[in-house]
């Protein structure tokens, strides 16, 4: 076999495994850590990430790399590729029919939408009541409190003993937090 | 007299209510910017004179250690205000009121990406539930009730619950300064300044007496009549015999020390390799 045909089995065998660890939940939470990946497929893991990467986008699927603490502004050193979670995850956007099959009805994602950007606007984190307050607009009293207790079942929000709301990783994972407070002002009410 | 304990009454009031501040702002983020940093330290300032006792001392501390905390989520407070992320919350409440829930759920869908998951069980999986489940007893077999065997009482001796590992013949302590008054005989032997290596201590003849030598060993440690002693460079570990245990550990901090009593490691020790 030529080197080049030796280096595509290589990674191809190394895609696989790396689609397996990134599609079929392992632990409590999906995702992998960085870590985890890099004993598996080697240290050269971020190019195999890259590829498979380039490859899902056929898919509309992408690898998408949540850091642990901040976004870092430059290039990413390994340690920090190592503490990071990575995901499978949509890579464009459902429409609202496509939610309904995913089991989502458009009042509980109302819900979240409006949960997300307030506890956003509050810097990442606001009193229960206060999000009650602001869902209570929308939804109807008694499921206020069951669809925020739902929120912090998935992983989108969690909460301290002072009750105060936080974003959890779930959302560090799947929305885009500017595109989302973005879309929000630049609608003309 | 009268006035000066008023005073210092009215200073112990003033620092609560400065704390009760803070730690509202704290705990319901609130603007920090609504609590008067330069008007807090000087209420510091002007009543640390007054305190003597550790409790108004204590509560001084507390204090600033709010005010701080309050300082932080200013510092916080402007990073914020200067990244991208940044709205006005009025503004972006006035918005969400407004809109209606097809419209929020619109926006919201162009910024979700949710996380992909794939549950599926693979062929590999059913040939091993599979095999499994052959392999498994019915219930009915595996929770059979065992009869009760008739046993005859009868007699024992010391001797026969000491071989069965019942009793042992010594007490637990007796055996322990045995060992302990060994430990110091072989140090004293060797003279090697007051310390032995830990494993020309434990090790013995069999893997099974060392292992239980190193047991014993733990004992020596936790118990206060001996220490241990560890070079991590030179990878040494030594054990050191007190002249009397020593009970009181004072302020230090206790800590474990993991150490593996392997197979290999005492042949290793046997065959008087370095490990």
């Amino acid at each position: 076999m030529s080197k080049r045909g030796r280096r595509k089995a290589y990674y191809s065998r190394k895609l696989k495994v790396a689609t397996h660890m990134l599609f079929y939940r392992r632990h409590r939470k999906p995702g992998v850590k960085g870590w985890e990946l890099r004993r598996r497929l080697g240290s050269d893991y971020p190019k195999v990430l890259r590829i498979l990467d380039n490859y899902l986008k056929l898919l509309d699927l992408q690898v998408k790399t949540v850091f642990d603490g901040e976004v870092p502004a430059e290039k990413p050193t390994l340690e920090q590729l190592d503490k990071a979670r990575f995901y499978a995850t949509l890579r464009g956007e459902l429409t609202p029919k496509e939610t309904k099959m995913i089991g989502w009805r458009i009042d509980d994602l109302a819900g979240l939408a409006i949960a997300t950007a307030h506890i956003l606007s509050r810097r990442g984190k606001a009193p229960r009541k206060e999000v009650e307050e602001l869902l209570r607009n929308k939804l109807p009293g008694w499921k206020v409190n069951t669809n925020i207790d739902r929120y912090i079942r998935y992983g989108y929000l969690t909460q301290d003993e002072n009750e105060q709301i936080y974003l959890d990783w779930r959302t560090r994972a799947e929305v885009d937090q500017k595109a989302l407070i973005d879309l929000l002002l630049s609608v003309e009410t | 007299m009268q006035s000066k304990k008023l005073q210092k009454k009215t200073g112990r009031e003033k620092l609560q209510r400065a704390i009760e501040m803070c730690s509202s702002v704290e705990e319901r983020s609130i603007d920090p910017f609504l609590i008067d940093v330069d008007e807090v330290i000087e209420l510091i300032r002007q009543y640390f004179p007054e305190w003597k006792i550790p409790e108004d001392l204590c509560l001084d501390a507390e204090t600033i250690h709010h005010l701080a905390s309050v300082i932080r989520l200013q510092s916080q407070w402007i990073k914020h205000r200067s990244t991208s992320l940044y709205t006005d919350p009025f503004l972006l409440e006035e918005k969400l009121t407004r809109m209606d829930r097809k419209e929020i759920v619109e926006i919201f869908l162009k910024a979700w990406h949710p996380i992909v998951e794939m549950e599926q069980i693979s062929l590999h999986s059913l040939s091993e539930a599979i095999k499994y489940w052959k392999g498994l007893l019915p219930l009915s077999e595996r929770w059979k009730e065992i009869p009760p065997t008739k046993v005859e009482a009868g007699l024992t001796t010391r001797d026969e619950l000491i071989k069965q590992r019942i009793l042992l013949d010594k007490v637990f302590s007796e055996e322990l300064e045995n060992f302990w008054y060994e430990l110091k005989r072989k140090v004293e032997e060797k003279d090697q300044k007051r310390k032995i290596r830990y494993w020309d201590f434990i090790g013995a003849d069999t893997y099974e007496e060392t292992v239980h030598r190193a047991f014993m060993a733990s004992f020596l440690v936790t118990y206060g009549y001996a220490t241990l002693k560890i070079y991590p460079l030179e990878e040494e570990i030594f054990i050191t015999p007190y002249e009397k245990p020593v009970t009181k550990t004072g302020n230090k901090q206790l800590v474990s020390i993991p150490l593996a009593i392997t197979a290999e490691e005492w042949m290793r020790w046997k065959n008087g390799e370095p490990r």
